[in-house]
């Protein structure tokens, strides 16, 4: 995984709540078995049937931040809807609140989801959809959101804060320890459930 | 103080904890479809690495499986390529997979208990929102993205922040005609798509109790639609009754141990949730949804609501916006909505309960003219068992159509899916924009409620025949 420490662009305003994964990123676009080229399905549905859809406009054309309303990755686990963003060149969403899947999966991969009062992701809605040319900072190691006039810390818990400015791979943190691991499987209960019948027999 | 079922489960699956970083868990079981699988066993290629306990990883085919034809070569090449990738990846990687046409194959979440496989204390995950499902048996079970899927492939562990808890308490007899799927779609219309988002959540309570697993799995199915991290109820008589005997439950006396251990998975008295959400069972009708989110959702009695009445600015706007894309008009009763297509399967309803209360409504009855109706059993045993029983020709007489196991149209990844400006009444999870195809219309219902949609034609309780 890239390191994220700081990040600057122009951003786009997404003002709907309860984006859902569906949305993100149509089932039929999960076929795939790459980990790459998912940026044709971002918001396919929406960018075909609405041509004053915000990624229609020219305007916002470059843009690497993603500005939306509440509840933004509801609905399914598909890592599919981080993969989308990041393909199509979104570095970080913002949005006054995540569904938990969706953010676990974002983290994991890379894309920076912040989070900030409604209140003020309603301003910065307001001010990048009145000048599109807007920079907006996201600055891991400060800990800021900042654009034109405006400064506002955001929370991250310091471990997944530091993984990123890292940019360390979690598979390869757990297996730092992998003792701890093998003492758990000692002690488990000897009925929990096993394929290992059907894996000799075939 | 005492624990929550779900904290006994969270801290009996703890391999390591240090203050500074989240929590390791260890995976008692690892479920495995074709679609959120292919990424995650290329970066195993990548660095190196391998599957540390195939013995604990079951796959299985269901997103993309075709239902009309299950032994043929599927005709979509990007999904044969899928399923073929998941074949590869478990030769390779010593993974027991049960194939299309194989007699356990069907939807993860329907194989897992069905095969003894879930069982009340473990820890169980899946690269699918829905594996909340198991959670049914007292057990800690949650969806994953692709990156997990891939950590625990390779370390049977996952690291995660603890959850607070959250007890969902309902009580009392349900009225004649409600089922487990009314109930969900009630709590999730009371405390909306974010209600449960941060929470472990327990359902207690006699009404939970008095449910069949089935039952207790189409309730635990649905947690994720408001957004809880998992979704569980006490292990009791009922469920071990239901494992007795299944191919993968204790056997011998590692039966009683088991059962002795399960007994101890309940709430402490002196135990303390974060958070509590009452509903009284007696006040729950049947329910169905009228908008593009499983939060969206009134009493089958009611109207279609007028955006204006929202409390809250934005949830006025998503109103005006669902019913813009449902093509519906405030006020108009929901009973007066006409279907297309009426829809009985997936990992919500797709079990043998729910088949028989679908079928005992249509027996002797026809599907109304101009309607669709599939009815996909959710896993191949499920259908034998179902063709056993005359289920399915009680359908095919009814004029629907009896398919193979899959996840089918509830999300439409196979040939399954409505056309544009089509309308189901469909006993799936989630009503999205385009979720049951492009710019298809979705009103989730339970089985009895799509049967008698199917026979009327619009939106119907079994009462209304």
């Amino acid at each position: 995984m890239e390191k994220f420490t700081v990040h600057t662009g122009t951003a786009v305003p997404l003002r709907r709540s309860n984006v859902d994964t569906d949305q993100i990123i149509p089932a039929v676009y999960l076929k795939r078995v790459t980990r790459t080229g998912f940026e044709d399905g971002l918001f396919q549905a929406w960018r075909s049937n609405e041509p004053d859809f915000v990624l229609n406009q020219q305007r916002f054309n470059g843009a690497s931040v993603l500005v939306a309303g509440p509840d933004f990755g509801t609905g399914s686990s598909r890592e599919h809807a981080v993969w989308a963003l990041l393909d199509y060149g979104f570095k970080v969403v913002i949005s006054p609140r995540f569904a938990d899947i969706f953010r676990g999966n974002s983290l994991k991969a890379g894309l920076l989801t912040v989070v900030l009062p409604e209140k003020i992701v309603q301003r910065l809605l307001d001010d990048i959809s009145d000048d599109p040319s807007t920079q907006v900072t996201i600055d891991l190691t400060e800990m800021q959101v900042r654009w034109t006039g405006e400064v506002h810390d955001f929370e991250l818990d310091d471990y997944t804060r530091w993984r990123l400015l890292e940019g360390l791979d979690d598979i390869g943190l757990t297996l730092r320890h992998p003792e701890s691991i093998d003492e758990y499987e000692l002690g488990r209960k000897p009925w929990l459930p096993s394929l290992s019948d059907t894996l000799n027999a075939t | 103080m005492g624990k929550t079922l779900a904290e006994k489960l969270w801290d009996s699956h703890l391999v390591r904890s240090a203050a500074g970083e989240p929590d390791l868990l260890y995976i008692d079981m690892h479920l495995v479809h074709e679609v959120t699988s292919p990424q995650a066993f290329e970066g195993l290629r990548l660095a190196g690495r391998g599957v540390r306990r195939p013995d604990l990883t079951l796959a299985t085919e269901d997103h993309n499986v075709p239902t009309q034809d299950i032994f043929a070569p599927i005709a979509d090449l990007v999904s044969r390529t899928q399923v073929d990738t998941l074949r590869r990846n478990c030769a390779d990687f010593g993974v027991t997979l049960y194939p299309m046409g194989d007699k356990e194959q069907g939807i993860v979440h329907v194989i897992g208990p069905q095969l003894g496989i879930t069982q009340p204390g473990m820890s169980l995950v899946c690269g699918d929102s829905h594996t909340s499902t198991h959670g049914a048996f007292g057990a800690l079970a949650f969806g994953i993205g692709t990156s997990q899927v891939e950590h625990v492939l390779a370390t049977q562990t996952l690291p995660m922040d603890r959850p607070k808890t959250m007890a969902v308490v309902v009580n009392g007899e349900l009225p004649a005609g409600v089922t487990p799927k009314d109930v969900i779609l009630a709590v999730i219309a009371q405390v909306g798509t974010a209600g449960g988002q941060g929470y472990m959540v327990e359902y207690r309570g006699d009404t939970f109790e008095s449910m069949t697993m089935e039952g207790r799995m189409t309730v635990c199915n649905m947690s994720i639609e408001w957004g809880a991290r998992a979704g569980m109820i006490a292990p009791d008589d009922t469920t071990f009754a239901y494992l007795k005997g299944r191919p993968h439950a204790p056997a011998g006396g590692d039966w009683e141990a088991a059962v002795s251990y399960w007994k101890t998975l309940v709430t402490d008295p002196d135990a303390e949730f974060d958070a509590e959400v009452v509903l009284d069972a007696a006040a729950i009708t049947p329910f169905v949804t009228w908008g593009t989110n499983p939060g969206q959702g009134a009493p089958l009695s009611s109207s279609v609501p007028d955006p204006a009445d929202f409390a809250e600015e934005s949830d006025q706007v998503a109103a005006r916006k669902a019913l813009t894309y449902m093509g519906l008009q405030p006020g108009t009763p929901l009973r007066d909505i006409k279907v297309d297509t009426v829809f009985v399967g997936s990992c919500t309803n797709g079990r043998i309960e729910d088949l028989r209360a679908s079928a005992a409504v249509l027996d002797g009855r026809k599907v109304a003219d101009g309607v669709r109706m599939l009815v996909v059993p959710g896993s191949m045993k499920v259908k034998a068992q179902a063709e056993s029983e005359g289920l399915d020709a009680i359908f095919t007489a009814a004029g629907a159509e009896w398919r193979q196991a899959g996840c089918s149209m509830c999300l439409g990844m196979n040939p399954d899916q409505l056309a544009p400006g089509e309308r189901s009444a469909s006993t799936s999870n989630r009503n999205f924009e385009g979720r049951q195809g492009k710019g298809g219309r979705t009103h989730l219902v339970s089985p009895l409620v799509a049967a008698a949609t199917a026979i009327t034609g619009h939106l119907a309780s079994p009462a209304d025949l």
